[in-house]
């Protein structure tokens, strides 16, 4: 199932130049990871090693090993961020998060002059305060 | 049936607009989707006949159409916070519709390209270095002599690169002109492949701005006939604030890890895949359509003061009350950013300190707010422009805990390639934190068996502050690039401008 997948969207990226960042975006969007065996696959599809292919999938953030399931909610805690009071959130939304939900730390989501943000899937929250901040990690 | 315009800029969705937007064409008016004015604390920011109500809520809808809202704030041309700008790269910003051609063409639109397409490359680039534009993605290097090296560069297959990984705190302009004027960009990318030769282009954008990412790709879609034979490709960033630096840039472009190279060879001469490459940031290439139109460049250069030309996109952010985008020329004193235009901190409370440049820029006391906005300026005081972000912190931000952030985020995001940057990082949180904690421990590396050379006995904090004054010398000067090497300036900016907040005992901790 995993491999027609990746099979897909390796065919559909043939042929483009720098192809790998790409193919790996599309890869952790449908499977919700990229691991090992994916690696391998990706590898001899672009004639690359296997490790050349871990190198960059160990480099990026968005990029993951193994599948996590939870709901994730990402909140800035960049300078502008601190400077509007995102730290003293952070443990009422670590509380709030428990085990279901990965609270991820994430440097700027290009707010600045109206944070706290937080990110959950493609919908940005802006100018949040505790409750608000606990309703979104709650509702994830 | 009234016209209500309101932005889909991501801020502003971020603080509602969808809601209230919705709230309007319910109400029976026709809705129309415009960029952001800029005016961010005021989103989501409602025009009604050039008349602005805002922050508005979808409670608000029947208040703003029969005239009782108190959230009136006048005519939005009038208002201070824009009538004091000098809008070049963002005169569309909050009037047009960021996906319709139409809009764009109507205000001027592709007449840089036009005029640039009639002239020579080397012409072309002439004219970019007439009008003084520099580099605004913080190294400020003159983007015709950039230009010009390429041009002249040999090579069969050339490339234009759009820096749009816009990692730094504080700073959001290129995501806003990506989101909002996303044809001017395009423009700009053409004019710059016409000038050079380049047939190919690429705009790397961070995967923190999906909304962006959306814009571009459609806007690419629509304007693909108009800037053939030049095609041009998003690539998205994958969460490496590293690769907000040119060279790693082009190895994540080219689908390798992000780690940078080491310079010489430029990217100007052997760039993306080897080939000579234009890189600059959004904010440079989205100046250039109006330096390209008739009597554009000298304009430009009529504007700002000494090096410094043109104007800059400035980013009042943190925690100020009127934050938002001030495009300005450059001469403007820092005062003036925060104070007069920014007015003061959100909480009311003192200035405490200002960031600007993003997490690699200098803290900058209140004493130095005479400071004019311009690149030399800025140098001297030991500070930098960057990005032309400002972060505003009030005074119970803690800049010891500030300074311990600097060197976290830096270990967090180097990209290992160098020494200074990978071990130095780590190294100077573990320092600044031991100054914080006051209490002389014996430092377990140095403790190490094969450590001849290390002072055995605890260190005084006043021996922990000058080993990391040299940490940060070694840094700056050792480092590969900007990360590693600009990492000591808001460490030690904070430590040189609040040293009581590096003591320990200090009860006020915590933000």
């Amino acid at each position: 199932m995993s491999e027609a997948a990746i099979d897909a969207i390796l065919a559909a990226h043939a042929g483009r130049e720098g192809a790998l960042l790409p193919i790996l975006h599309d890869v952790q969007a449908a499977l919700g990871r990229v691991d090992a065996a994916a690696e391998a696959r990706i590898a001899h599809a672009l004639n690359l090693s296997r490790a050349e292919v871990h190198g960059v999938v160990s480099f990026y953030h968005d990029f993951r090993a193994e599948a996590d399931p939870r709901p994730v909610v990402q909140l800035c805690r960049a300078e502008a961020c601190q400077a509007r009071g995102v730290e003293a959130l952070v443990p009422a939304a670590e509380a709030a998060a428990g085990g279901r939900v990965r609270l991820e730390t994430v440097y700027c989501l290009g707010l600045c002059s109206a944070g706290p943000n937080a990110r959950v899937g493609d919908m940005l929250h802006a100018r949040l305060d505790e409750a608000a901040l606990v309703k979104l990690v709650e509702g994830a | 049936m009234t016209t209500v315009r309101i932005s889909d800029d991501a801020l502003a969705l971020a603080c509602g607009a969808d809601g209230v937007a919705a709230a309007f064409a319910a109400a029976g008016c026709a809705v129309e989707r415009v960029s952001s004015w800029g005016m961010h604390w005021l989103e989501p920011l409602v025009e009604i006949g050039g008349l602005g109500f805002g922050p508005a809520t979808p409670a608000d809808v029947a208040g703003i159409l029969d005239g009782t809202s108190d959230k009136a704030i006048g005519r939005i041309a009038e208002h201070p916070f824009i009538a004091r700008q000098q809008r070049l790269t963002f005169a569309r910003a909050g009037q047009t519709r960021p996906l319709s051609l139409e809009d764009y063409a109507a205000t001027g639109g592709w007449a840089g390209l036009g005029r640039a397409r009639a002239m020579s490359g080397a012409a072309v680039c002439a004219e970019v270095l007439q009008s003084g534009l520099r580099g605004r993605g913080g190294a400020g290097f003159p983007a015709g002599v950039k230009w010009e090296t390429v041009r002249a560069a040999p090579g069969t297959r050339k490339f234009i690169v759009c820096n749009a990984d816009e990692g730094d705190s504080g700073t959001f302009a290129d995501r806003m002109l990506m989101e909002g004027d996303p044809f001017q960009l395009i423009e700009g990318m053409a004019i710059a492949a016409h000038a050079v030769g380049a047939e190919r282009g690429y705009v790397y954008v961070r995967s923190e701005y999906p909304h962006a990412i959306g814009k571009l790709n459609a806007a690419i879609a629509l304007a693909a006939p108009l800037i053939a034979p030049f095609a041009l490709e998003v690539r998205v960033g994958a969460g490496a604030y590293v690769c907000g630096e040119e060279t790693s840039l082009l190895n994540s472009i080219e689908g390798k890890r992000g780690e940078v190279r080491a310079k010489p060879p430029l990217p100007a001469l052997a760039g993306l895949f080897g080939c000579p490459t234009v890189v600059n940031n959004v904010l440079t290439l989205a100046a250039v359509p109006h330096i390209l139109t008739a009597g554009g460049a000298s304009l430009y250069a009529r504007l700002g003061i000494d090096r410094s030309k043109g104007t800059m996109p400035v980013q009042l952010a943190g925690n100020v009350r009127h934050g938002g985008l001030f495009e300005v020329a450059f001469g403007i004193t820092l005062g003036e950013l925060v104070n007069d235009i920014g007015g003061g901190t959100a909480s009311g409370r003192p200035v405490k300190a200002v960031q600007v440049g993003g997490p690699l820029g200098a803290y900058i006391h209140p004493d130095r707010f005479d400071l004019p906005f311009d690149y030399e300026a800025f140098a001297k005081a030991d500070a930098l422009i960057g990005h032309g972000g400002i972060v505003v912190f009030d005074e119970t931000a803690d800049m010891g805990a500030l300074a311990k952030f600097a060197f976290q985020f830096c270990a967090a995001e180097s990209c290992g390639k160098c020494t200074p940057c990978r071990i130095g990082s780590v190294r100077g949180a573990e320092l600044v934190e031991r100054i914080r904690a006051g209490q002389p421990a014996p430092d377990p590396v140095g403790a190490l068996a094969q450590m001849y050379n290390a002072p055995k006995a605890a260190r005084a904090a006043a021996e922990d502050v000058a080993l990391l004054e040299d940490l940060c010398e070694t840094m700056k000067y050792g480092s590969l690039c900007a990360l590693g090497g600009f990492t000591p300036y808001p460490v030690l900016s904070a430590l040189r401008n609040w040293p009581e907040d590096f003591q320990a005992g200090d009860i006020a901790r915590g933000l």
